[in-house]
């Protein structure tokens, strides 16, 4: 048997019955659980993409990991650009389920003009102690993490360091791939909170992100320590800007300006992002499609997060919080990581505006509670 | 089927330097052998039910192995993968298991009769015996790499070949996904329960796919004879007991083994086996007999001897901590188990465990009236 011919290729291994195949999901709850068919899976495992894809990739990370009763995952992963068109049939109700009602006819705006964001430059930094914003970029005609080769990896590392390299001004830096790191290096990186590790979650190893560790794999920053790029992490590129306080105007203006002369380098070179008009920017999990944008700070709450509504205030202000270790953390000390709760159907200055209007927002909540004074009349409508 | 770039023929369009693992820090079976003009060979096979070199080696690739602990550092997805990949996988076979040569055939001996003694290791010393073996299903594809369907077909065929068991290996199965509570507490405190692998090498391979689908535990009555169904292998067979009996936990070893395996064959599907490289199984370190024969031994004395390594490698014999592979000994119990796979049959294999554990047995006690063993020290076998 020779190679399998490609192109939405049938599949011709010999295939057994499908209920004989189909995954046992009645103890699992996360999105591809909730919407996976007998019949969706007989019609899709006939398929697979160009690079041979197929539907069990898509699921197997779901399959392995039932899910939590209070944390929906999404429970599948893209392993390159045409699984979201390939297996449309699945991913189009979990996009919708994710994504509050997203529609397969929507179309996403992308929006990285920081002029166009309002304020942003002066949340109280007796309250933030940083602002961040990441976002994550594939890179168009190499798979996904969940699947590409060592030689696709390596070469989406090396067209990265090149156009990274290029980069000048506040935006000037270095590279440190992850494999001939030295011990001073690393440990810098970890007090600066720059080093990501190999992944230890069951949630990204069932899904064969980590294969080759650490090889290609890297982290370059520029000489100010403002802006942080990943290379072949989660995605082929995590794009990072970040500083203490609460000048999110400004971190979020050296994202922009940073991520779209990054685009330029790559156009340059004849490999664009992906992007389409219906799901944005195309990422391995489609939690992160659209802006693929987390923007958030590190904001102290102590006694706005012991309020009894505190949840139904992050919910009507699309926020999501986090403990200041990340998803899946505590909060340490009344800290918390809030950042916007959105990724696809809104732009990107939409939902960093949502984060700066709500932590200003939240911020003199917690000042009112400070006093004992009720915030009743500061209660938001749901956005 | 899935994990990993089995079907990802972007790569082809790489070079092979581009492609080829980087293997510097590396120290493995896999990592000595695999140089890039193998690779550059294999690159672009595939067995028929589509497993590529890339799989292969993918768990050698990420673990990168131990200076004192040599991994095998690839893995075999079906049959074919030993004729298709044996480029790679006759070196690492031969490393792994003492020089073993490509044309080399091995002997199968399942007939306990042939084992001498056995029946009288000092139970003062000697807490437990057991002896535990592997069995692919013919016509199925292995662990890292067979489909839930497949997994749940061999799953169907151990069960009913179990069921029909009758005598002392009339039992039960229990599958991991349906156990109760009380079943699963019973099972560890009998020492049966394996659960999902947690080890990188196992985890890297794709074995712990689809976790707890088509996986369960059947034993007997009487607790001696226990089958893991779709573990790191097709089945697991072990048989074991309290005591230094070693020719009776062998004898029921053998007996039940055959008995199972003939209720296969009438279903056409027989266990895998070639003369060349006796039974196949997932790890190509378990290859021949894939038997692990072996005592728990109470040896605090002899352990701490300066030449108890050299006396356990002249015997052929390897030790382990009581909780099994890469544990630590306790209380100066150790498992003392065959180092070997292939290359000598069963009763061999086992002959070495029950002459090697008396004779240590003795030195043992010699060694706890403060006289000398060094007149006992064996030749290497």
């Amino acid at each position: 048997m020779g190679n399998i011919n490609t192109k939405l290729a049938r599949l011709t291994i010999k295939q057994r019955p499908v209920e004989d195949e189909f995954p046992d999901l009645t103890e699992h709850c996360n999105h591809m659980a909730k919407v996976l068919t007998l019949d969706m899976y007989r019609r899709l495992r006939q398929h697979c993409t160009p690079n041979g894809f197929t539907i069990d990739h898509v699921i197997q990370t779901g399959v392995d990991n039932p899910g939590h009763p209070f944390i929906m995952t999404v429970g599948c992963v893209a392993g390159d650009e045409e699984t979201y068109e390939v297996f449309k049939d699945l991913l189009d109700p979990i996009i919708q389920d994710r994504h509050g009602g997203y529609k397969p006819t929507d179309k996403h705006k992308t929006d990285l003009n920081p002029s166009n964001l309002k304020g942003g430059d002066d949340l109280d930094s007796n309250y933030v102690l940083s602002s961040r914003v990441r976002t994550g970029r594939s890179i168009r005609g190499f798979c996904l993490p969940p699947h590409c080769s060592r030689g696709e990896r390596r070469a989406v590392e090396k067209l990265s360091v090149e156009a990274l390299g290029v980069l000048s001004g506040d935006l000037k830096g270095k590279y440190y791939a992850l494999k001939n790191m030295t011990d001073a290096k690393q440990q810098q990186l970890i007090d600066d909170h720059f080093l990501f590790d190999k992944p230890v979650s069951p949630l990204l190893l069932a899904s064969g992100m980590a294969r080759d560790w650490p090889d290609a794999r890297g982290i370059w920053h520029n000489d100010t320590k403002t802006f942080l790029v990943w290379v072949n992490e989660e995605d082929h590129l995590r794009v990072i800007s970040m500083q203490k306080g609460g000048n999110m105007k400004e971190v979020f203006t050296r994202f922009c300006t940073g991520l779209t002369k990054i685009e330029d380098l790559f156009k340059n070179k004849g490999h664009s992002f992906m992007w389409n008009e219906h799901l944005g920017y195309v990422l391995t999990c489609p939690s992160n499609l659209g802006t693929g944008l987390r923007a958030g700070v590190h904001v102290k709450l102590p006694n706005l997060s012991k309020y009894r509504q505190f949840e139904e205030i992050l919910k009507r202000l699309r926020l999501q919080k986090r403990g200041t270790g990340g998803v899946d953390t505590a909060a340490v000390g009344g800290i918390f990581d809030i950042s916007n709760a959105d990724r696809l159907g809104f732009s990107e200055v939409e939902l960093v505006q949502m984060v700066v209007d709500g932590v200003r927002l939240m911020i003199e909540m917690e000042k009112r509670l400070e006093k004992s004074q009720s915030i009743d009349d500061l209660m938001p409508a749901q956005k | 089927m899935p994990f990993g770039n089995t079907h990802n023929n972007f790569k082809l369009n790489f070079s092979v330097d581009d492609e080829y693992p980087d293997l510097t820090k590396h120290n493995n079976h896999m990592a000595k052998l695999l140089t890039k003009e193998i690779y550059a060979k294999l690159r672009d096979k595939q067995t028929p039910t589509g497993y590529t070199l890339d799989d292969v080696i993918q768990t050698g690739v990420d673990n990168p192995g131990h200076p004192f602990i040599m991994t095998v550092g690839c893995v075999a997805g079906d049959e074919e993968s030993y004729e298709v990949f044996k480029d790679l996988l006759d070196p690492v076979i031969s490393d792994r298991h003492g020089g073993y040569k490509a044309t080399d055939k091995h002997k199968t001996d399942l007939n306990f009769e042939n084992l001498k003694g056995g029946d009288d290791l000092d139970p003062n010393y000697v807490l437990s015996s057991r002896v535990r073996t592997g069995r692919s299903i013919k016509g199925y594809a292995l662990p890292p790499h067979n489909t839930r369907g497949e997994r749940r077909a061999v799953e169907r065929l151990s069960v009913e070949a179990l069921n029909s068991l009758d005598g002392e290996f009339k039992g039960k199965y229990y599958p991991l996904k349906s156990m109760t509570d009380a079943e699963q507490e019973q099972l560890i405190n009998d020492h049966f329960l394996f659960d999902k692998p947690v080890s990188p090498l196992l985890l890297a391979a794709g074995m712990a796919r689809d976790w707890p689908d088509g996986r369960g535990i059947w034993h007997n009555e009487n607790k001696t004879f226990l089958v893991w169904v779709n573990e790191e292998d097709h089945l697991r067979v072990i048989a074991m007991q309290k005591g230094g009996n070693m020719k009776e936990v062998f004898k029921r070893f053998c007996v039940g083994l055959q008995r199972i395996e003939e209720i296969f064959k009438k279903h056409n599907h027989g266990f895998m086996w070639n003369e060349h490289l006796g039974f196949i199984l997932t790890c190509p370190s378990n290859l021949g007999t894939g038997l692990r024969g072996g005592v728990h031994v109470k040896l605090p004395k002899l352990s701490t001897h300066a030449k108890f390594e050299e006396i356990l490698t002249r015997l052929r014999l390897q030790k382990r901590g009581t909780g099994g592979v890469d544990t630590a000994s306790v209380g100066g119990v150790f498992d003392i188990s065959n180092a070997d796979r292939i290359g000598s049959s069963e009763v061999d294999q086992v002959q070495c465990v029950v002459d090697g554990v008396k004779l240590m047995v003795e030195m043992e006690k010699k060694l706890e009236k403060g006289e000398s063993i060094d007149s006992m020290i064996p030749a290497q076998k």
